[in-house]
């Protein structure tokens, strides 16, 4: 029975790679292999370029996207990555794609090379407020009519903004700011001994400057 | 005679409509009784999964999948702890693996069940879900009787699962594998050869093999489309290396090829599950591991190590080492699959679920158009959409 992932199978696949970075056209920045898995970060310009090189290189065939989605690093200046998975049936292969952008850059959308990409960004979009330059039906695809903000983001909260109702008196659904009958409760589960970030009630004395030493009495 | 200009019809089709399998908003533009152009709109369901898993812990995560698609559980349970298990590096011991199998196949006949004739019911045949319904109820009592509960099941734990089977449920489950080819038998007889069945169902909803790959369809939708691709054989996981099954591959990627497809995959998903219980070894079904499985009950009354075990792991939970993994498996409808992040905390930082039917949906507008109103139904029947994992 064929071993998945084949270790020579992979190693082959990083070696081909590999050979890409500093190939000016389809901007591979780099290759890492991690738990079996090969992930490739490029440049965002270049996204369209280097998929259709690893959809018809021969020894790759990436011919079936399966997934787009995006990851938010708030405190990155370029917070979004764009993780693309791809899927060789001939090749038996997987890899990973990722790109950084930011609020404002968009991404070239992928489209017109895979049909399947367009509900995927369409839902990074909306989860993320990503925005894919070329995907022709851009629009939210799994909030609300009439939501606002991109839920997905980490300084979106879990409870949202707004909740929803339906209203005895005008006789319709309405929307009103979340109203929480208790406080919202979050774990922290740093250890302090493993280096919570915040002071510990107390330890402010510790590092303020030590008082003087009073006069020796005689 | 003056020309007469026609102007499409739109229709709305859902969210509420016994053919839309769930909260199906279809708009339609018609030419008549032609479709023209077909809008999914989805998310009526969307309860933000993805976002309350970065805020629970990884074992808290877990019951979540069961919500996605609740026609198989726990499939989807299973892509998860895939994945965590990839990025902590833990294995997990041979009667897990067993057992992880035999619950996933039986979880593809809950599911094929289900769609198969639910299908039935929507291009006009009534009497098979009825039948059908039956089975899956055996399998449902199977399921309460490993993990207590018939639906949100909670088994596939990351390190195994939770609880050995009871006495007596292996063999129940043999003797249900006796009886079920014969109700399999009945339900083709009903259906498979039935006249208005192929006349609603041949021919409709054609996918080529190219643009089943370019639309990004997996499983049944996949193979029904002529491409052998099974991730259980081309990419084992668990044991379904040492299973012995064939993938049925269907010929000309219309509604009736997928219908039919399902049938011979419940067949051998049947091969599956006598195979696992007859050569399922004895021993531990949960990693002996204490930072990643709960202790013992018994051994919590003795143990101060397990007591404190216990209370780190039903608060805090176990931290996952930074990384990122991907985890995909054959769900009965296709490449389920959960791209976890994790920052080295106790909760994922991003987890993406990918979910075979949300590509099919996609699809819905390209295998529609030039299709009549009363073949969307099929159409969405073949296509096998749970709305609990399109909107997550």
């Amino acid at each position: 029975m064929a071993l998945y992932p084949n270790p020579e199978a992979v190693a082959a696949e990083v070696a081909t790679l590999e050979a890409l970075i500093g190939n000016e056209k389809l901007g591979v920045t780099g290759v890492s292999l991690a738990v079996g898995e090969v992930t490739v970060t490029a440049e965002a310009g270049k996204i369209l370029a280097l998929l259709t090189w690893l959809k018809t290189e021969p020894s790759l065939l990436l011919d079936q996207l399966l997934d787009v989605c995006g990851v938010d690093y708030p405190e990155r200046d370029q917070r979004f990555d764009v993780v693309y998975h791809l899927l060789s049936m001939r090749r038996n292969l997987r890899l990973r794609v990722k790109i950084r952008t930011d609020e404002d850059t968009p991404v070239p959308s992928v489209v017109d090379l895979y049909p399947t990409a367009g509900w995927f960004e369409r839902e990074a979009w909306d989860m993320y407020g990503i925005f894919f330059a070329g995907n022709p039906d851009l629009r939210r695809l799994l909030t609300d009519y009439g939501f606002e903000g991109h839920p997905l983001r980490k300084d979106f909260p879990l409870t949202g903004y707004v909740e929803l109702r339906y209203d005895e008196e005008q006789k319709r659904v309405v929307y009103e700011p979340v109203k929480l009958t208790q406080e919202f409760r979050r774990f922290d589960f740093m250890s302090p001994w493993e280096g919570a970030k915040y002071i510990l009630p107390g330890d402010e004395k510790a590092a303020a400057p030590a008082a003087p030493p009073a006069p020796a009495k005689n | 005679m003056a020309e007469v200009d026609i102007k499409t019809y739109s229709l709305n089709f859902g969210p509420q409509h016994p053919a839309a399998h769930g909260v199906l908003r279809l708009v339609m533009e018609l030419d008549g009784e032609m479709i023209e152009r077909c809008d999914p709109h989805v998310g009526l369901l969307h309860r933000g999964t993805e976002k309350l898993i970065e805020h629970k812990t990884y074992m808290q995560a877990v019951p979540y999948f069961d919500r996605l698609d609740y026609v198989c559980p726990m499939n989807q349970e299973h892509a998860f702890v895939l994945a965590a298990e990839k990025l902590i590096g833990c294995t997990i011991p041979e009667r897990a693996q067993y057992m992880r199998v035999l619950w996933c196949e039986i979880g593809r006949i809950t599911n094929h069940l289900m769609n198969t004739m639910s299908h039935g019911m929507d291009v006009g045949a009534l009497t098979p879900i009825l039948w059908g319904f039956e089975e899956r109820e055996k399998l449902m009592c199977f399921y309460e009787r490993v993990c207590g509960a018939r639906l949100h099941a909670a088994y596939f734990r990351v390190g195994g699962v939770h609880q050995d089977m009871p006495a007596g449920l292996a063999e129940d489950i043999m003797a249900w594998t006796e009886s079920f080819p014969k109700v399999l038998d009945d339900l083709e007889n009903l259906i498979v050869e039935n006249r208005i069945f192929k006349q609603r169902n041949v021919d409709i909803g054609v996918v080529s093999a190219e643009d089943a790959i370019a639309w990004g369809f997996t499983g049944p939708m996949l193979r029904g489309s002529g491409v052998a691709w099974d991730l259980r054989k081309a990419q084992p996981y668990e044991v379904y290396d040492k299973m012995e099954f064939d993938v049925p591959v269907g010929r000309h990627g219309d509604c009736y090829d997928r219908f039919v497809l399902r049938f011979y995959e419940m067949r051998e998903s049947l091969k599956i599950i006598r195979q696992a219980i007859e050569q399922m070894p004895k021993g531990p079904v949960m990693t002996e591991d204490g930072k990643i499985a709960p202790p013992k009950r018994g051994d919590m009354k003795r143990s101060m190590e397990a007591l404190i075990h216990h209370f780190k792991l039903y608060t805090e939970g176990f931290h996952v080492p930074a990384g990122e993994a991907y985890a995909a498996v054959e769900a009965p409808k296709g490449e389920f699959a959960v791209y976890l992040v994790s920052d080295g905390s106790n909760k994922p930082y991003r987890c993406k679920i990918r979910a075979p039917a949300f590509a099919h949906l996609q699809a819905m507008d390209f295998m529609a158009k030039g299709h009549m109103l009363a073949d969307a139904p099929a159409i969405i029947g073949s296509q096998d959409i749970v709305f609990g994992e399109v909107d997550r």
